[in-house]
C-alpha cells in the first residue's frame, strides 16, 4: 500500500472508531467490543477494495457484497455507511431509538447499504455462499466479503456453509473471522475453543491467512492474495475486542457495555458534537 | 374418484423446468433428496441452475436467501419436516424477516410419510410456517392444481411454502380448473354443514359428503388449499350458508387448517365447528390407510364430526 493510502486509511479508521463510540455512547449502551475489533478490516474493504459501490444506488447489480454476519456489529457498519453517504450522518444519533433505521443488528430492509440482515448468528455465511454461487452463475464480477465472529463460529451452520464454499472452490468469497477471542460470557477458549482454527478452515478447502486484524497493510495484502488464491478464502483477523476505546479494552468483557456521555466525549475528544 | 395419472412431484419438476426455460431467475436447491423429488429433469435441462448442497438444510435455506438477494427465485426442496422444522430460524430470519423471495417445497406431508415414520412425519409444518409473518402456506390437492399454481407461486413477490404430497393423489381437477392462490374452491354445494378440506383430505371430504347424503344430510365441500392467507370470504360464506363447519386436515389441529378457519369463525361469523385432524400426537410408521384410522382422519371420522357439529346448531 502506498504511504498516502496508508495514512488515509489510518485516519479514516480512527474517525470511524470515534463515530462508533459516539453512536453507541449517544444511545448509552451497545455492542462496542465487536464493533471496534472489526472496524479496521471494514475500513480497508470499504475504502480501498470493494468495487462498484454507489451510495446513491445501494442495490447496484455488479457491486461487491458485504455481509456483517456477526450482526451485532451493526454500529460499525452504520459508521461506515453514513460516512460514505448512504444516509445522513444524523441518523447515527438515532441508533436503537424508537422508529430508527439503525437497529442493533443489521437489517437490509431498514438500512441503505446493508446487503444482508443478520443477528441470529451463523446465518450470514450461508447467504454469502449463495451470493457467490449466484454471482458465478451470472458471470457477475462481484466479490462477496463476509465477516463472522469467533463466538459465531460455534454455530454448526458456519461449518455447513464452509464445507460447501470449500468444496465448490468459491474464489469470489472472502470470509473474515474477527478473532478477538472473547464472546458474551467470557473467553472463547474457555467456553468452546476454536483452535486449531486455521487448520479447521484449511481442512475445509479454504485458502487461510492468519494476520494482525489491526494492521491495515496486512489486511490489504491479505485481500489481494485472496483474490488470486483460486479457493474460498478465510482471513483470520487476530483482533482485540474494544480496540481503540480505552474503557472497552480495559473492561473484563466489553461485548456490550454501558457508555456514558462523559466516557464517549473523553475517548473521542468530541466536546462540541 | 380416480387416482391421478400424474405424480405431483413430477408435475412440479416438469413445470418448473419449462418455466425455467423462459425465466432464468428460477433455480432449484435440494439437500440430497433430488431423487425423491424427481427434479432430475430440471438438473438435466439446467445443470448450472441446480444445486444439491448435501444434507445441510439450514445452509440450503441460507444459500437460497443469498441467491434471492441476487435476483434469483430459488425453490428449496426437502422432506417437509426438514424443509421447515429443521431450518425454521433460517427461514424466519434469513428469508422472511429479510424480505427475500424463496420458495420452500416440503414433501410427504403428515401420514403420507408412511414407512419413514415419526421422525419424517410432519403434523406441524403448516402451523409453524403459518406463524411466520407474510408466509404464504399452500397445499396442492392434485397434479393439475400444482401445475396451475406454479406460475402464481413464481410470480408471488415473497416467500411461499408448498406442502407437497409427492405421489399420485386422487384426481379432483381437470384442465378447466380456475385456480387462484388464496381463493378456496367450492367443490360441492350443501345446506347443512360445510366440510373445508385440504390435500389428501379433499377426497375424504367428498366421500363423507356422499355418506352424509345417504343420511339425508346435505354437506357442502370446499377445498381450502391455501391456509395462509386464509380465504376469509369463503369461511364467512360457509358459515352463512350452512351454519356449521368441519375442517379436515392431514396435520395437527393445533395451529393448522382448523385453527386458521376457527380464527375467522370466532372473529367474523361464530357457528358450531369441529376440527378433523391429528390430535396432538407424534407420527409413526404405517400405511396411509392404517395411520388414517389410528389418527381418526378418515371419511367416517369426518361424517361423525359433521353430525356432531350439526347437533350443536341452536
Amino acid at each position: 500500500m502506498e504511504a498516502s493510502q496508508s495514512e488515509f486509511l489510518t485516519a479514516k479508521a480512527r474517525q470511524l472508531r470515534d463515530d462508533v463510540i459516539q453512536t453507541i455512547g449517544t444511545f448509552g449502551v451497545g455492542h462496542i467490543g465487536g464493533s471496534l475489533s472489526v472496524i479496521d478490516a471494514l475500513t480497508v474493504v470499504y475504502y480501498s477494495k470493494a468495487k462498484n459501490l454507489d451510495p446513491k444506488n445501494p442495490r447496484k447489480q455488479d457491486r461487491d457484497r458485504i455481509i456483517m454476519s456477526k450482526g451485532h456489529a451493526g454500529p460499525a457498519m452504520y459508521a461506515v455507511l453514513a460516512d460514505l453517504g448512504y444516509f445522513p450522518k444524523e441518523w447515527l444519533g438515532t441508533l436503537n431509538k424508537n422508529g430508527t433505521n439503525l437497529p442493533s443488528h443489521c437489517d437490509m430492509r431498514k438500512t441503505p447499504g446493508i446487503d444482508m440482515t443478520a443477528g441470529s448468528l451463523g446465518q450470514g455465511l450461508s447467504v454469502g455462499v449463495g451470493m457467490a454461487l449466484a454471482a458465478k452463475l451470472d458471470k457477475n464480477p462481484a466479490t462477496v466479503y463476509c465477516f463472522i465472529g469467533d463466538g459465531e463460529a460455534q454455530e454448526g451452520q458456519i461449518w455447513e456453509a464452509s464445507m460447501l464454499a470449500g468444496s465448490r472452490k468459491l474464489d469470489n468469497l472472502i470470509v473474515f473471522l474477527d478473532y478477538n477471542k472473547m464472546q458474551l460470557d467470557g473467553r472463547v477458549c474457555d467456553i468452546n475453543d476454536l483452535e486449531p482454527v486455521a487448520d479447521k478452515w484449511t481442512s475445509f478447502g479454504f485458502f487461510v491467512q492468519d494476520i494482525d486484524g489491526h494492521d491495515l497493510d496486512a489486511i490489504s495484502t491479505a485481500i489481494d492474495n485472496a483474490k488470486k488464491s483460486g479457493k474460498a478464502n478465510m482471513i483470520i483477523l487476530n483482533t482485540v475486542k474494544g480496540k481503540g476505546a480505552s474503557f472497552a479494552e480495559s473492561a473484563a468483557n466489553c461485548h456490550s457495555m454501558t457508555i456514558t456521555e462523559q466516557m464517549w466525549r473523553k475517548e473521542t475528544g468530541r466536546y462540541d458534537a | 374418484m380416480t387416482t391421478d395419472d400424474r405424480e405431483i412431484r413430477q408435475t412440479l419438476a416438469k413445470a418448473l423446468t419449462e418455466l425455467a426455460d423462459k425465466d432464468d431467475r428460477i433455480v432449484v436447491l435440494d439437500a440430497d433428496l433430488m431423487s425423491c423429488h424427481a427434479t432430475k429433469c430440471f438438473k438435466e435441462a439446467h445443470p448450472d441452475r441446480f444445486f444439491n448442497v448435501g444434507i445441510a438444510e439450514q445452509n440450503m435455506i441460507g444459500v437460497a436467501a443469498g441467491m434471492a438477494t441476487m435476483g434469483k427465485i430459488p425453490f428449496a426442496y426437502s422432506f417437509a419436516p426438514f424443509a421447515t422444522r429443521r431450518c425454521y430460524d433460517q427461514i424466519f430470519i434469513s428469508v422472511a424477516y429479510s424480505g427475500l423471495n424463496v420458495k420452500i417445497v416440503g414433501s410427504e406431508p403428515g401420514v403420507a410419510a408412511e414407512a419413514n415414520g415419526g421422525t419424517h412425519m410432519p403434523f406441524e409444518d403448516m402451523a409453524i410456517m403459518r406463524a411466520i409473518p407474510k408466509m404464504v402456506c399452500f397445499e396442492p390437492t392434485d397434479a393439475t392444481m400444482m401445475e396451475k399454481a406454479l406460475p402464481q407461486i413464481v410470480n408471488h413477490p415473497s416467500a411461499v411454502y408448498v406442502r407437497m404430497f409427492r405421489k399420485k393423489a386422487a384426481k379432483i381437477y381437470d384442465e378447466t380448473l380456475d385456480f387462484k392462490l388464496g381463493k378456496a374452491i367450492e367443490l360441492k354445494d350443501g345446506k347443512d354443514v360445510t366440510l373445508m378440506a385440504s390435500g389428501i383430505m379433499v377426497e375424504r371430504a367428498l366421500q363423507a359428503a356422499d355418506i352424509l347424503a345417504e343420511q339425508g344430510i346435505s354437506a357442502a365441500v370446499v377445498n381450502v388449499h391455501t391456509w395462509k392467507p386464509i380465504d376469509v370470504e369463503a369461511v364467512k360464506k360457509a358459515a352463512a350458508a350452512t351454519g356449521a363447519i368441519v375442517t379436515c386436515e392431514n396435520h395437527n389441529v393445533y395451529g393448522g387448517l382448523g385453527s386458521a378457519v376457527a380464527e375467522v369463525v370466532v372473529r367474523e361469523c361464530p357457528v358450531p365447528m369441529q376440527t378433523v385432524g391429528i390430535n396432538d400426537e407424534f407420527g409413526q410408521v404405517g400405511k396411509n390407510a392404517y395411520l388414517s384410522e389410528v389418527y381418526h382422519i378418515t371419511a367416517n371420522d369426518i361424517v361423525a364430526a359433521a353430525q356432531k357439529t350439526i347437533s350443536m346448531k341452536k
